[in-house]
């Protein structure tokens, strides 16, 4: 994993990004005011409850939301051109040779109907006109082979429903990164996975990334994974960013109450006879969220504010944001008593 | 895939075994006298009796079943009454002409049916999704009979812009019959003036036969498509660049159409039975107007030979669509059929 950040722009600048859904039961605020960078050759873990906004987060910097979902504001800076503004035609441009994505189930988001060989090699394909067939297959031949695949020719002959889920998310991958993109974008990578090979595919995925010198914006609900092999860690809450910093300061020293909660409901931190903690409250309905900060309801330290008003990110360091009034300039007293039922 | 084939082909032995006594008894219990039908209805029931003789239907049912059987077996459907030709003769006669406008009606079908669904899934709640569910509720819900005289009515009474009734206009002189289909026929005498008027001849009933299997191929094929275009591996695609068109000519298509082969497997069935009102308005000189003259006389073996007929082409249309099934979708190997 890449440390340092040499490059001053990011690679991926999202800035107070809407994303609404119209429904026929009302608008859904999916995502309001998600702000984030993504440094070159840097690994950066989305996460929070499912729900939460973060694969909506992903699909909006590929621009594929399905209707009835619409980006309603904000930018997409990629490399200093706004994706939101791009013609559709350019956009596509972008799709999979610059910006890819690994979704959670490999062996559902393969093409049953099309051998393997064929799938890796269309990515190649369609960016590159140039490229005729057989080399494109060569290509793919190859990309097989250094995901691990043991003989890659027989396989690239095969169809998705003959493989493991290990192995389908694999050829994922190969299909994905064959083409060199600046920013890999994996969703739940191993969610579906049996734990065993979770291990391999991420040291596999980090490997390649590394090699090709890519980014990585990886989604997880797993604040294990992302603690070993991200660098920098956004937590959301709702359809908005609660804490963005640098991995090791977020994860050992929480400074909004949401991550605090998150992360006590680990279980590896509890102690063995003590149960498991949970978070008070339900997730809020998009549909109505709650006006001020959305954690409010939920949240033990909720002051009155906190009800009224949204939290801006509230920087704490240059590598570290928190969004809650418990870290704005002039703090009020005493926390009062949530006004919640518990 | 070869012993596949033999096993299937076995198995459509039996099934035309079964059909031919399930067929035989049916006959029995039909509660009119074919005998007085051949007779005529002024005839002395002595004539009838010696007709009965004559025809073997004085002798016990087992032993006119153990003859018709015999008969099965040598491959003889015996006399038509109608025609006082051999059934197979007339088979033979008249089934091109109906194969022929059943195909005209079958690529009709296939061709709007998926374009027609397809477009309506891409473009769902647009207005020709709209225009096309019109469409396939018109075909699902007309009756053959209806639709082919309103038709017939507008376009050749009316406006005159179709031709009359018939294969082939009265002008115009057959080509020398090699296979009995007029289209290939024409091409082979090199004819094709004759090529061109029969196709113009068989257009508008192989629409009217036609829009039933259209309604249904379309149906499926919009609700196919629309679950295609929700799964992730469409979302695959997109990510990886590809555009609209090649998402679904590509990704989407061939997955989509494999629950529409059984439709269409299923409408090649409903051809042929739709095929006896349409030849009827369209004086259409095939084996659906044969059998239609064959149940109203009561001419039991051509009843019999034509059903077998049927049921014949159902097996093998079934079976032609179970193995592009199998190219279409590799994850049905032949194999497991056998399993």
């Amino acid at each position: 994993m890449a440390a340092g950040t040499p490059n001053t722009t990011p690679l991926l600048s999202v800035r107070d990004l809407i994303v609404r859904f119209y429904t026929l039961r009302g608008v859904v605020h999916a995502l309001e005011g998600v702000s984030f960078d993504v440094g070159r050759e840097q690994s950066i873990g989305l996460v929070g409850e499912t729900g939460c906004g973060k694969s909506i987060t992903a699909r909006s910097v590929l621009r594929l939301i399905d209707p009835p979902g619409r980006i309603d504001g904000g930018s997409i800076a990629f490399q200093g051109r706004d994706l939101i503004q791009l013609p559709e035609t350019e956009m596509r441009a972008i799709r999979g040779a610059d910006i890819s994505m690994i979704m959670q189930e490999p062996k559902m988001s393969l093409n049953p109907v099309m051998r393997i060989g064929d799938q890796v090699a269309e990515t190649l394909l369609i960016h590159d006109k140039s490229l005729n067939r057989r080399t494109a297959r060569a290509q793919a031949l190859d990309m097989l082979a250094s995901v691990s695949i043991p003989d890659p020719k027989r396989l690239a002959r095969r169809y998705p429903h003959e493989l493991s889920g290990g192995m389908a998310q694999r050829i994922m991958i190969a299909m994905m990164l064959v083409t060199r993109p600046k920013l890999l974008i994996a969703d739940e990578p191993t969610s579906a996975l049996d734990v065993t090979i979770q291990a391999q595919i991420i040291e596999l995925m980090n490997a390649l990334i590394d090699d090709i010198q890519s980014s990585v914006l990886m989604i997880s609900h797993d604040l294990g994974v992302v603690a070993e092999t991200c660098d920098r860690v956004i937590v959301m809450y709702a359809g908005q960013v609660a804490e963005a910093g640098d991995v090791e300061t977020v994860m050992s020293d929480p400074q909004h109450p949401y991550t605090a909660a998150l992360l006590k409901t680990l279980p590896d931190q509890v102690d063995a006879d003590e149960p498991l903690y949970s978070i008070k409250g339900n997730v809020p309905s998009l549909l109505t969220p709650p006006t001020g900060c959305r954690f409010a309801p939920r949240c033990e330290h909720a002051m009155a504010r906190c009800h009224n008003e949204r939290p801006r990110a509230i920087p704490l360091t240059a590598d570290h944001q928190v969004a809650c009034f418990l870290h704005d300039a002039a703090p009020e007293p005493a926390a009062e008593p949530a006004a919640v039922p518990a | 895939m070869a012993h596949y084939i033999m096993k299937r082909l076995f198995t459509l032995m039996i099934t035309v075994a079964g059909i031919a006594v399930v067929t035989f008894f049916l006959s029995l219990v039909v509660p009119l006298d074919p005998l007085a039908a051949i007779a005529g209805p002024q005839s002395p029931p002595e004539t009838v009796e010696r007709l009965r003789k004559l025809y073997g239907f004085d002798q016990p049912t087992y032993v006119q079943f153990g003859r018709y059987v015999e008969r099965l077996a040598e491959g003889d459907l015996g006399m038509s009454f109608q025609t006082n030709r051999p059934v197979l003769d007339d088979i033979l006669n008249f089934f091109p002409a109906t194969l022929e406008l059943a195909t005209i009606a079958l690529i009709f079908s296939v061709v709007f049916g998926m374009i027609l669904g397809i477009l309506s899934a891409v473009y769902k709640d647009s207005l020709l999704d709209h225009f096309s569910r019109i469409i396939s509720l018109i075909g699902v819900s007309m009756p053959v009979f209806w639709l082919g005289l309103l038709l017939l009515l507008v376009f050749y009474f009316q406006l005159g812009w179709l031709p009359e009734p018939g294969r082939l206009d009265i002008m115009l002189i057959e080509p020398p019959r090699i296979t009995g289909v007029l289209l290939i026929d024409s091409v082979i005498a090199g004819d094709w003036e004759v090529f061109w008027d029969a196709l113009w001849h068989a257009f508008l009933p192989a629409v009217v036969l036609g829009l039933f299997g259209l309604a249904g191929i379309a149906r499926i094929a919009r609700s196919s498509m629309l679950d295609v275009l929700s799964q992730e591996y469409i979302k695959t695609a997109r990510i990886k660049g590809l555009s609209e068109y090649l998402v679904i000519t590509r990704h989407a298509l061939r997955n989509a159409l494999v629950p529409t082969v059984t439709m269409i497997g299923l409408t090649y069935g409903s051809l042929l039975e739709g095929a006896v009102l349409t030849e009827t308005i369209f004086s259409w000189p095939g084996l659906g107007r044969y059998l239609t003259t064959a149940f109203l006389t009561l001419d039991l073996n051509a009843i019999v030979g034509g059903t077998m007929l049927v049921a014949i082409l159902y097996s093998v249309v079934n079976l032609l669509v179970d193995l592009l099934y199998a190219y279409l979708n590799p994850k049905i190997t032949l194999a497991q059929h056998d399993a």
